[in-house]
């Protein structure tokens, strides 16, 4: 028992972890079933939208925001908010388009790749992009239909990871969507 | 961090894709294609537990015996990737060992009762792989079955395979 005392990994880092390494396991999984990468993205694309759609629900609850006024706001909730609580991270906003209808989310470092490389025959993997799906589902949900890609991706070489959302229509009727 | 309920609807999701691809590869699911998603699902998580435990014991001196290491499952490993200890251990000394969890986290939000008991075995299948993924990296080869009788109570059965 003299063992515990230098056991002393923190908590928190250890679900991101978990976290992380599931997802891994996922998209290896995803590779195997589907023959091309345009696949694994559609697929993860729609697993996200899933998580996504219920993830709001819990988002809402926990940060007792209220409805955003314009889509610099939601912008911010995005980033400063939900990224942090779900990921631990907080990317920046910036590049906003000049009608204000698209902006870009740079992630320095993005929790979801801390232990991945991607291998030569999977060039056209996008790695993260269930959260695309998490980001479009949720949005869906508070009456935003958006457009989320991914521009740059570390895991391809470049340095920052950057997600670029575009602002497409409010959903007008209030009918729940089916899941996809 | 990643939030917990983060990683509950990845888990569900990944759950429901394994399911849905032997689905549409075949007209009917048969007891065989569950079976065989389970094993998709276990060894998903074989891979896990693997990698969580290597994280886990990096900096930490070597266990002193077998019953060692399933305490430090039962308690450090169980809250870090369950969030709670394990409630009750109960070993035969021959490698029989039951892990029972009477809130296991990946239940809770399921049932609590009998109400869809048949669907337990889909969700417990991945856990079951991460558990037998940290043994086997601390050079224990285990089975690790589960079984339900009310949720979200849930007994696994760890049976540590003796090397002859």
């Amino acid at each position: 028992m003299s063992r515990q005392s230098n056991r002393t990994t923190d908590s928190k880092k250890m679900n991101s972890e978990l976290f992380t390494l599931t997802y891994g396991a996922l998209v290896t999984q995803l590779c195997k079933d589907y023959e091309n990468d345009e696949e694994v993205n559609k697929q993860l694309d729609k697993m996200g939208y899933n998580i996504g759609v219920r993830l709001i629900e819990d988002f809402l609850a926990r940060s007792n925001i209220g409805r955003c006024q314009d889509f610099r706001e939601t912008a911010d909730v995005i980033a400063k908010n939900a990224f942090k609580t779900y990921l631990g991270v907080t990317p920046s906003v910036t590049n906003w388009s000049p009608a204000g209808d698209e902006f870009s989310l740079i992630l320095e470092n993005n929790p979801l790749v801390d232990f991945v490389e991607l291998p030569d025959n999977h060039n056209t993997l996008v790695y993260s992009n269930l959260l695309c799906g998490v980001l479009r589902g949720a949005l869906e949900m508070v009456q935003m239909a958006v457009d989320v890609k991914f521009v740059q991706d570390t895991l391809r070489g470049d340095n920052v990871t950057e997600i670029r959302m575009k602002f497409i229509k409010r959903i007008e009727e209030n009918l729940p969507a089916g899941d996809e | 961090m990643a939030d917990q309920c983060l990683f509950d609807f990845l888990h569900m999701e990944i759950v429901s894709h394994v399911y849905k691809e032997q689905q549409s590869n075949k007209e009917q699911v048969d007891s065989k294609d569950g079976a065989l998603c389970i094993s998709v699902l276990e060894s998903l998580g074989f891979r896990v537990g693997q990698g969580l435990i290597e994280r886990m014991t990096r900096d930490s001196p070597s266990f002193k015996d077998e019953l060692d290491i399933m305490k430090f499952i039962c308690k450090d490993f169980w809250t870090k990737v369950f969030r709670r200890q394990v409630d009750n251990l109960r070993t035969n000394h021959q490698g029989t060992y039951v892990l029972q969890d009477n809130k296991f986290s990946l239940l809770t939000p399921l049932s609590s009762g009998k109400q869809y008991l048949d669907q337990a075995p889909k969700y417990l299948a991945f856990s079951c792989g991460v558990v037998r993924g940290a043994l086997c990296n601390l050079g224990l080869e285990s089975v690790v079955t589960a079984e339900v009788s009310i949720m979200p109570s849930c007994k696994f059965q760890v049976v540590i395979q003796k090397l002859s």
